[in-house]
């Protein structure tokens, strides 16, 4: 059993409708919301079965977990400025799409992340020190991708979702019913890499669900240098259905992955998701988005926030208690703690490590190395023998 | 006479040769309004417009691959490859189509693409930012690399590149961005010294110190260190690697009977192998002890926080110099 960092258990994923296997799946154009931008809820005839289970109770808690991915982020971010990380990729405005999508996901299924994904980590039970490590330079993986069915974060824009496409192929062999997620951002796209993984999930009708994050920036470049059309009109040309959601809707988000999940799963093959966000802050810590970006362009979608949003749904339900809001504040405040103890207190990796792992076996090759380069590190503590080499 | 930092004096060659000819297009990821991750290209998409200075779409295949159509039709394309590791993806374009179309052609069609990659380590970036993918390309024909390592050099030969008819892969020491040089910029790229020739950038008689990109500073370093102890080194800054000036390192290693090697690149099938070996064979007689590789070990580009250990520096270059001396050293004693 995976658990996230409350210790309790992580959500079980999709309940579907049961009854009607009916997958309202459509193509591009309008824009799927559950949740408008003034926090009304708006039916959907198809959609809302979907999400029917999400009670009062589940609706405080998606609110918890996109409230502290935001702390997480904002104590990362405050970490690099003070020299304790090496860089941070922010996802402020990006929770909805994180936590909806994420939390769809059952125990057995595997995500395939990009390297901005730490919300979707945090809610698959990585450790706030798995997350923090990478960015601080102390390991190129975060976790264990088995334990918490997460690959480790990938930096080649795109790559991973030929990773994912491969992993549902196996899943197909071995005739499971897992389903497979790749996340990636608007700029990849147009990378052959996902091109390639569309052509594969659709041929062999793979249980993938690409998962794009339309944050509208990749790095200075709007997503119109990546795209003429809509990212949802893409995968069609390839055969895969797709959905556009309003990806600052965590309802909206959670409806569309547990379609495209439970499609997955019952063998109707890949589905490409594009959820519509904004990315809020720079694209790295060492980015200045004002070199590219139009403030207004940010104050407009400040107003479609996707917690803010959340907020107002949840007050006009009157579901914002004050013990409701002081137990997010506090688990807030906890998680950005420990993530920045287990951050300060993280042990530097040892000059040797440098030559662990490269292979499985041992490799005469680096053998030799790291034996020279244990005799030279050890040249400086004591005088070198007489003699030469 | 101006003082340039590195990326400045790149900028400003980049913007003599979009001046001088308006056949060259500049091409890659984030150049244009952002200036490129390194600013390395601020103010041309100002100056030249979108047309010239192009925001390409987040695909380096696609980079490389629409630069071979564009020589085709007769344009000059300078392609920013964002960070090393990203190379990857281009590597067919590169090494199948670009490399091999003059050949192929029979002289026919030329490939006059510059591609410019920001490379080695040191700036304690993520896994794939800090990579020395030199030698793939050096092992390919048809290709021309070269590796600048001061801002005069930089300066002159983008320019150099971008009028070379043979595809050049213009390597960047990222890590010496912000240094600062003095660049003359009326400098007339027929005298200056031609992009396939190396410099002798320290003048010494015990031993041959060889080196590029961001390790010539290290080097020359290394030398001054040196020669507080009496010895006294000559550097040689390889400015090409493919193909090598041989003729200066042999001529060196003549005088001074040493060579060592040292590069960021893991040592492996790397160039120093191939500089070791070329020198053995054309000087073995002049030669008074085995030539000693300095590189990067045979590991992946460690994380940041052990990026120091991997990389030589100027201790680990003097400890090598001490090597091929044959003076006392940390693997004195040992066989082999
Ligand atoms: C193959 C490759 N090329 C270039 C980069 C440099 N790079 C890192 S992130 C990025 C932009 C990615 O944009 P997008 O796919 O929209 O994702 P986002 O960062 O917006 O989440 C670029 C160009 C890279 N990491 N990998």
């Amino acid at each position: 059993m995976l658990t996230d960092q409350a210790g309790k258990g992580v959500h079980q994923g999709t309940p579907g409708p049961g009854q009607s296997a009916q997958n309202p799946l459509r193509t591009g154009g309008d824009l799927l919301q559950l949740v408008s931008p003034e926090g009304d809820r708006i039916s959907h005839p198809e959609f809302d079965v979907w999400v029917r289970d999400i009670g009062d109770e589940q609706l405080c808690s998606l609110y918890e977990d996109m409230t502290v991915i935001r702390r997480i982020d904002a104590e990362a971010t405050a970490l690099q400025r003070q020299g304790e990380l090496a860089l941070w990729p922010p996802l402020l405005g990006q929770e909805a799409a994180q936590i909806g999508s994420s939390r769809s996901l059952r125990d057995d299924d595997f995500v395939f992340p990009s390297y901005r994904e730490s919300g979707v980590a945090y809610v698959r039970g990585a450790h706030l020190s798995e997350i923090a490590r990478v960015w601080r330079g102390n390991a190129s993986y975060g976790w264990d991708p088995q334990r918490i069915n997460v690959a480790t974060p990938q930096i080649i824009i795109g790559s991973q979702s030929l990773h994912a496409t491969g992993y549902a192929m196996g899943v197909q062999l071995d005739g499971a019913s897992t389903a497979v997620l790749a996340y990636f951002g608007d700029g990849a796209t147009s990378e052959g890499d996902v091109n390639e993984a569309m052509v594969f999930a659709a041929s062999y009708q793979a249980p993938v669900v690409f998962f794009c994050q339309n944050n509208h920036w990749a790095i200075s470049e709007p997503v119109r240098i990546q795209s003429h059309v809509q990212l949802a009109d893409r995968p069609t040309g390839f055969g895969i259905p797709s959905m556009r959601v309003d990806g600052n809707d965590v309802l909206a988000v959670m409806a569309a992955t547990r379609v495209a999940l439970d499609r997955a799963r019952k063998g109707g093959g890949p589905t490409f998701i594009e959820a519509v966000t904004y990315r809020m802050g720079p694209h790295t810590t060492a980015d200045d988005p004002t070199r590219y970006r139009d403030p207004n362009e940010l104050e407009d979608w400040a107003a479609k926030d996707p917690i803010l949003r959340l907020h107002k749904l949840l007050e006009a339900k009157g579901l914002l208690t004050e013990d409701v809001a002081a137990r997010v504040k506090a688990k807030a405040d906890a998680v950005a703690a420990e993530l920045r103890s287990s951050c300060i207190d993280m042990p530097d990796p040892q000059p040797l490590d440098v030559f662990n792992h490269v292979y499985s076996t041992p490799n005469s090759w680096i053998e030799r190395q790291k034996d020279h380069y244990s005799r030279y590190l050890n040249s400086f503590n004591q005088p070198v023998e007489e003699g030469a080499l | 006479m101006s003082k340039l930092t590195f990326a400045r004096a790149i900028n400003a060659g980049l913007r003599k040769s979009l001046e001088n000819d308006p056949k060259v297009v500049l091409m890659g990821e984030d150049i244009g309004a952002l200036g490129g991750v390194f600013r390395v290209t601020d103010g041309l998409q100002k100056d030249f417009g979108k047309h010239r200075v192009i925001d390409s779409p987040l695909a380096e295949s696609g980079i490389i691959g629409t630069a071979v159509g564009l020589a085709y039709r007769g344009y000059r394309p300078v392609c920013e490859i964002q960070f090393d590791g990203f190379i990857y993806p281009a590597f067919d374009q590169i090494v199948s189509q670009v490399a091999k179309m003059h050949y192929r052609t029979q002289g026919r069609v030329k490939m006059p693409i510059t591609i410019r990659v920001p490379f080695g380590g040191g700036i304690g970036s993520p896994e794939h930012h800090s990579e020395s993918p030199e030698a793939y390309f050096t092992h390919t024909s048809g290709l021309r690399v070269v590796a600048v390592s001061n801002p005069q050099d930089a300066y002159t030969m983008i320019q150099q590149a971008i009028a070379s008819d043979d595809p050049v892969l213009y390597f960047e020491p990222k890590r010496r961005y912000h240094d600062k040089g003095d660049v003359d910029e009326s400098l007339d790229l027929s005298t200056a010294l031609p992009l396939d020739r190396a410099a002798v950038v320290n003048t010494g008689t015990d031993v041959t110190l060889v080196s590029y990109g961001p390790l010539v500073k290290t080097a020359k370093d290394a030398a001054m260190a040196a020669a507080d102890e009496g010895i006294s080194v000559e550097v040689i800054d390889l400015r090409s690697l493919a193909p090598v000036d041989y003729p200066v390192v042999e001529a060196s290693v003549r005088k001074t009977g040493r060579l060592v090697i040292t590069h960021e690149a893991g040592q492996s099938g790397g160039l120093g192998a191939e500089i070791a070996a070329s020198i053995t064979e054309r000087c073995f007689h002049y030669l008074e002890s085995a030539p000693v590789r300095i590189t990067g070990f045979d590991v992946p580009y460690p994380y940041s926080k052990l990026e120091m250990h991997h990389l030589p520096d100027l201790d680990r270059i003097l400890d090598g110099v001490d090597r091929a001396l044959g003076r006392p050293n940390s693997l004195s004693g040992l066989e082999g």
